[in-house]
């Protein structure tokens, strides 16, 4: 009797061993029974959860039924039962998902873009699944990598050779006064000698900036899941800018606050964030001799704001909505004598928006510039968990 | 999306009416960044393509108002059905619009790349185009999540688009004063300026329009109005 109790247990112990290891991915409602190892009552979802790329399952009216874990992170949470054509709009897609419902006998595939936040490219396939189960399965290949390189190789090109070429025009002709005219002339060519190094020095930071913009380019786009306390990375950024500071004869005042300010972020991207912000504070606001950094998070549901305010000339208005474009500079002067590469402000951009954040600006000529970072509020603990 | 209606046919209906105004508003991005991609690749075949595409747009714009008619002659729809069906028909005509300003991009292309023009023409006019899809593509994200907590977002965006115009207008007017040779490309590229500018306004209409089926309430009148071109003279000593 006991032997026969303690045989029908078994089964059931270890269905409920799958379905605890499987908490994260379904809701409990919707979790099917299983029989370990056996292939015939292996449910659908727990498939199409295992699959790496971004899937949806849709059924003939183009609803919506499921969306794996992938789908999510790349597409956002979907509300279930939503039309799978209202969240995909490209007319491809439309005719994909029409010419497989309306039964298309082979699995055809399509490209599909996606140009913002962050540009990606994939491969797209629908097809029916089954005979008779009147549902449809809709998988993406990422290809953003391969088109992100072909991107990156031309824009690199495009914009190294245009931006290099002035310090380079500058070293041959000083090279050939070198060796024409000013060839015996001591002091002229120690003067020459060092605006040709300064000029060269130009050209790898230019390539340094350029190569580090390609590379945040090059990466996959992925939301960032770790969350970190970003006043604590602030005031690490503000302790290693400290000597750069001091050479421009600014002081940088922390009210940071001791209470930590959680944001989801890399934690290299972002210091590389704030260094760019607190170097730029540094070198253009000088003559306000301090810059005032602070952070504030009006109540949890709120986002998270982080200022970088210097007190120097300001930006004139007509510029302030161009500053984060590549190689856009305000005043060119400025910028060539404070060792400026015209991308500073380009890779914080491009770093905020991958991590869903945004940069403010406000500034008067005259009045000092405040540079504002705003992060999203970081969803109440057990993200990813919340899927409609 | 919405509750359930006794009659099914009825849900049917409303649902081909929404995935309608999807398939507009992918033929309308689809339309503003090939139209702006083919002006800085100059690309005359795009733009051609672009023009071609404008048909679409038109012909479903008609199809969704006659829908909608016909629903609520049948139908009789009261409250949130009613303001989906007419929030349709306003949000069709404004997809309509952005096409034709796209379209009418697409046609300035000729024009603008018949010289060979610099880069640095057009990389204002890029941003501001990324900005402007931006919105574009947030709307219509919002109208089919419905999650319309994220639409102070874009009237933010709008005024950030308004600025930018401003400052490209500027650019633009620089371009001119330096070389007269430059009148003929960037006269035409003010024009595509002010079109993308016109996309964001009609992207933000069709939240509005958004909000208002969704939460039943109009948003506050006060629209940030921040283009400031119409002050922006040539300076000729600057």
């Amino acid at each position: 009797m006991l032997r026969h109790i303690a045989k029908s247990v078994a089964p059931l112990k270890q269905a409920l061993q799958t379905l605890a290891n499987r908490k994260n991915t379904t809701e409990p409602s919707e979790r099917p029974r299983v029989v370990r190892g056996d292939i015939d009552s292996l449910p659908a979802v727990y498939l199409a959860a295992a699959v790496l790329d971004p899937l949806y399952i849709f059924d003939g009216a183009g609803s919506i039924l499921y969306s794996n874990e992938a789908a999510d992170l790349a597409f956002g949470p979907m509300t279930k039962s939503v039309s799978l054509r209202l969240k995909f709009r490209a007319p491809e897609m439309h005719e994909l998902v029409s010419r497989v419902i309306s039964g298309a006998e082979e699995s055809t595939a399509i490209n599909y873009s996606e140009r913002v936040p962050v540009e990606r490219a994939y491969r797209v396939v629908a097809s029916r699944i089954g005979n008779d189960t009147g549902l449809y399965v809709l998988m993406f290949k990422d290809q953003s990598e391969a088109r992100r390189i072909d991107r990156m190789r031309a824009d690199f090109i495009a914009n190294a050779s245009h931006e290099l070429r002035t310090p380079l025009a500058s070293v041959a002709g000083f090279i050939e006064t070198l060796r024409g005219p000013a060839r015996d002339d001591a002091k002229a060519r120690e003067n020459f000698l060092q605006i040709m190094q300064n000029q060269t020095q130009r050209m790898a930071r230019l390539i340094d900036d350029l190569l580090s913009l390609s590379r945040l380019e090059m990466k996959p786009y992925q939301k960032p899941n770790a969350q970190l306390d970003v006043v604590a990375l602030v005031r690490g950024v503000i302790e290693s800018m400290r000597h750069i500071a001091s050479e421009n004869g600014v002081e940088i005042v922390s009210e940071l606050g001791d209470a930590p300010l959680l944001v989801a972020g890399h934690s290299d991207e972002l210091v590389q964030v704030f260094e760019n912000l607190l170097e730029n504070a540094c070198k253009y606001g000088s003559s306000g001799e301090r810059i005032l950094v602070s952070a504030e998070q009006a109540s949890p549901m709120d986002e998270v704001r982080v200022r970088v305010q210097d007190f120097g000339p300001g930006i004139p208005e007509e510029h302030i909505p161009r500053i984060t474009e590549r190689f856009y500079r305000v005043d060119v002067e400025t910028s060539r004598t404070q060792k400026g590469t015209g991308l500073g402000l380009s890779i914080v951009k491009h770093i905020l928006t991958r991590h869903d954040a945004r940069l403010s600006v406000k500034s008067a000529s005259g009045k000092g510039a405040t540079f504002v970072v705003h992060f999203p509020p970081v969803p109440p603990s057990g993200t990813g968990a919340e899927r409609a | 999306m919405q509750n359930q209606h006794t009659m099914r046919s009825f849900d049917d209906e409303l649902n081909y009416l929404s995935d309608q105004i999807a398939a507009m508003g992918g033929y309308a991005e689809r339309m503003v960044a090939e139209a702006v991609a083919a002006l800085v690749q100059s690309d005359s075949g795009l733009a051609r393509k672009v023009v071609e595409d404008d048909a679409f747009l038109d012909a479903k714009e008609r199809e969704i108002g006659e829908r909608a008619v016909i629903i609520i002659g049948k139908r009789q729809p009261v409250a949130d059905d009613l303001r989906e069906i007419v929030g349709a028909i306003r949000i069709s005509s404004d997809l309509e619009r952005i096409g034709d300003l796209g379209k009418n991009i697409a046609k300035r292309v000729v024009a603008v790349t018949e010289g060979k023009q610099p880069v640095r023409l057009f990389r204002g006019l890029e941003a501001l185009a990324g900005l402007a899809l931006t919105q574009l593509k947030e709307v219509l994200d919002v109208y089919a999540s419905r999650s319309v907590e994220r639409i102070g977002f874009v009237r933010d965006r709008d005024e950030e688009i308004d600025a930018m115009y401003t400052s490209l207008f500027r650019e633009l007017l620089t371009y001119m004063m330096e070389d007269p040779r430059n009148i003929t490309a960037c006269t035409h590229l003010l024009f595509c300026a002010k079109n993308i500018e016109r996309i964001g306004d009609h992207a933000t209409n069709i939240a509005e329009t958004v909000h208002h089926i969704v939460t039943g309430r109009q948003l506050p009148l006060e629209r940030p109005k921040e283009d400031q071109s119409h002050s922006v003279v040539a300076e000729p000593d600057a």
